[in-house]
């Protein structure tokens, strides 16, 4: 028989932790008792976006919006509006009096398909008071951690969510849990939990905008972590480059530490458990776990093979547990709302194998050619069309969109065919690429794809720690090679010298910088040979961006001497009188390009160097 | 401080509700200036000191100012959030100095939604 009415429930994290479920329950409860629970049906459904408002109910058909329905007015609700059919007045959100001049956040594609998890506080808690985290169920998850769980069910939970790391390995982090608790049992040594905020990547800020917004959800995970693993110790290792994200960071252990979320006797329940911030100094290798781990001892870092794991040998050779900034702040939410929720977002699925597919969330940082640059939190299977194109908003200036690229140096540059892949661990891996940590880098026609394999390689080159031959000499070699095609000097030969070295340092590099640093080149070998091509047999550049490929020309028909050029050339290479043409000296001419912004006829235009020049 | 206990936790949280959502206070409105790098490289503090010492010409008493993360939309910032006790919250985007207090006076005081910096009203989808 078909329902006369739905309740839908708002069971979005801002209107759970104004207790919803509490209020649907009490719904229920009240419908049965009322004997209409034929015709009355409650459905729990996604965030309505009017958070403020919580906990949000809306009855159909009716179209009816309450707000602020809680446990005792759910009864009163029930009475009022389903057994006498009168709605009623005083829960009823009253719009203002005019129709709202602007529209609503839910109506903007930026916004409409994000899904904030991991953010769901950005914007709305202070960073710096842990009552607000209090207020929005901060910490409960910690005491359901300690007073209602035992360190096996946590592991279990995460583990059953699907929870991957989210620094960009995608190791299920309830496998890396479990091994570390196990290790330190066996071995009878003292456990570490560390936090990695060392984000390097060129373009994302992902890591230093949660922990900026939210950096108690991040402690409240790391401590969940140390209750389930048996840790008294933990670490944030942050680089130095985030000031503002460390004294938060600083700030929000004091305060934990005076509420006793921290230190000795953890809520009055025995647990001993602090965390220190270790300060980095700037180096990318120092991401890389063993690297990050001899640093942390006060080492160089350097990493070192990995035969042995760092979840049974790590600093000072005792069990460690790395997770990034993201994992950890997703943990404190999959306790509270459970394995079965956070399966339900993404392509994973609840179950015994967290390798199955991606479950939850990632935020991504996007930048580069794209409209709308920001910080943005997806569900997992997502496609990069709608990353790009929807939430970005596209490429300014009505420009092509040419390729997007995902893991930071790490990564890969993805055509436009792939536009409509799921974003996934898997799927980003299978197309050369890499979820990585999440910076995500739009490129548009005008972006050459050999000058951005070239940056990337020239950016690990000089991050490159040196130990190893394969990473230190490979890197080198492929610059060269990379050089000398960017500058229209390559030949067939050089493509296949950087094949052959990205083969080997797949196979040889000692630690994952190496062996992922050829994944900017051979993808967009893969995916953009023509413009090898074009570089090295005609010497031309497509996109026009390499400067020893391209030259400035005044269009003689078009130039009436305005002059506005000549003041915006810092080579002084463009000369005429004011009126009469001007002239455009190739020698001088540094090919920046501010000619052409200065010049309102049109009249300077960019063309393939000339051979004879 | 003392060391808190379970029970302690349930209370700072009721507590610190009420303040979150304007709906018991005594405060008119809530102005969220968010402060995250981007934020403060584009010119937040700008805002916030312009803000705050408008309300103190104005001598006003019933709003609360108060800080909070990037708002996501890095490209407009500075952004701000306006949220009038009862009413949906109401993101303003690209502020300076003196929008701000175009906007404290029009919308926050005046309740008249300042469309020219206004972006869109409500709260983003959570999961």
């Amino acid at each position: 028989m078909a329902f006369r009415t739905h309740v839908l429930v708002c069971a979005g994290t801002g209107c759970v932790s104004g207790d919803s479920f509490a209020t649907a329950k009490a719904l229920e409860a009240e419908v049965q008792k009322q004997g209409l629970a034929s015709e009355v049906k409650v459905v729990r459904t996604g965030c309505q976006g009017f958070c403020a408002q919580g906990p949000i109910v809306i009855v159909q058909p009716d179209g009816i919006f309450y707000c602020g329905v809680n446990q005792k007015s759910a009864a009163h609700l029930v009475q009022e509006h389903f057994l006498k059919g009168r709605p009623v007045k005083n829960l009823m959100y009253s719009p203002p009096a005019e129709k709202s001049p602007i529209p609503a956040l839910k109506d903007i594609p930026f916004f409409a398909k994000q899904k904030l998890v991991v953010l769901r506080n950005r914007g709305i808690i202070d960073p710096e008071r842990i009552d607000d985290y209090i207020a929005v169920d901060g910490y409960t998850a910690l005491v359901k951690a300690v007073t209602e769980m035992t360190p096996e069910q946590i592991i279990g939970e995460i583990k059953r969510s699907g929870l991957r790391g989210r620094g960009g390995g995608g190791f299920p982090a309830g496998i890396k849990w479990e091994t570390c608790r196990h290790a330190a049992k066996a071995r009878g040594v003292e456990p570490v939990v560390v936090c990695n905020a060392d984000e390097g990547d060129p373009g994302a800020f992902m890591d230093r905008s949660i922990i900026e917004s939210d950096p108690h959800a991040v402690l409240e995970g790391m401590i969940i972590g140390a209750r389930a693993i048996g840790c008294q110790e933990g670490f944030v290792y942050i680089r130095n480059e985030y000031p503002l994200a460390r004294q938060r960071l600083l700030h929000a252990i004091e305060q934990a530490r005076d509420y006793g979320f921290l230190g000795k006797d953890i809520l009055g329940t025995g647990m001993d458990f602090d965390i220190e911030i270790v300060q980095g100094a700037g180096a990318f290798v120092c991401g890389e776990s063993t690297a990050l781990m001899a640093s942390l001892e006060g080492r160089v870092g350097e990493p070192r093979a990995k035969y042995i794991h760092t979840v049974e040998y790590g600093y000072q050779n005792r069990p460690t547990n790395l997770n990034n900034v993201e994992t950890w702040a997703n943990v404190p939410l999959i306790l509270n709302r459970g394995a079965q929720w956070f399966a339900g977002m993404g392509t994973g699925e609840v179950g015994d194998n967290p390798w199955n597919g991606s479950s939850g969330t990632k935020v991504f940082s996007m930048v580069g050619k794209v409209n709308n640059t920001g910080l943005i939190e997806v569900p997992m299977g997502i496609t990069l069309r709608e990353i790009v194109f929807d939430i970005g908003g596209g490429i300014p200036g009505g420009r092509k969109f040419k390729a997007v690229q995902t893991g930071g140096p790490s990564g890969g540059c993805l055509p436009e065919e792939l536009l409509d892949m799921p974003v996934d661990f898997d799927s980003l891996t299978g197309a050369g690429s890499m979820m990585g940590s999440g910076g995500m880098i739009v490129m548009d026609d005008q972006t050459c794809m050999v000058e951005v394999a070239r940056y990337f390689i020239s950016f690990l080159t000089e991050e490159s720690c040196g130990k190893c031959v394969p990473c230190r000499e490979g890197l080198r070699t492929s610059l060269d090679a990379l050089n000398r095609i960017t500058q229209g000097k390559g030949s067939p030969e050089d493509i296949d010298l950087l094949h052959e070295i990205g083969a080997v340092m797949q196979d040889c590099c000692l630690c994952a910088l190496g062996t992922s640093a050829p994944n900017p080149v051979l993808s967009t070998l893969q995916y953009f040979k023509e413009e090898f091509n074009a570089h090295i047999k005609d010497h031309i550049c497509p996109a026009g961006a390499c400067r020893d490929l391209i030259e400035y020309v005044i269009d003689p028909e078009k130039c009436d001497g305005c002059h506005a050029c000549v003041a915006g050339c810092s080579t002084k290479a463009i000369m005429g009188d004011v009126k009469k043409q001007h002239i455009l000296d190739k020698t001088l001419c540094i090919k920046c390009g501010a000619c052409v912004e200065m010049c309102k006829r049109e009249a300077i235009n960019k063309v393939p160097r000339s051979h004879a020049a | 401080m003392p060391r808190l206990s379970i029970e302690d936790l349930k209370r700072i949280r009721e507590d610190a509700k009420q303040t979150l959502t304007l709906r018991s206070g005594t405060a008119r409105a809530r102005v969220t200036v968010h402060m995250g790098t981007c934020g403060i490289s584009a010119g937040a503090r700008d805002v916030m000191g312009a803000l705050l010492k408008e309300i103190e010409n104005l001598k006003i008493d019933d709003v609360i100012v108060t800080t909070s993360g990037c708002a996501g939309l890095c490209s407009r910032e500075p952004m701000a959030t306006v949220e009038l006790a009862g009413q949906p919250p109401v993101k303003y985007v690209d502020l300076k100095p003196d929008r701000i207090v175009r906007v404290l006076k029009e919308h926050v005081l005046g309740g008249k939604i300042v469309t020219d910096f206004a972006l869109a009203s409500g709260c983003e989808t959570t999961g």
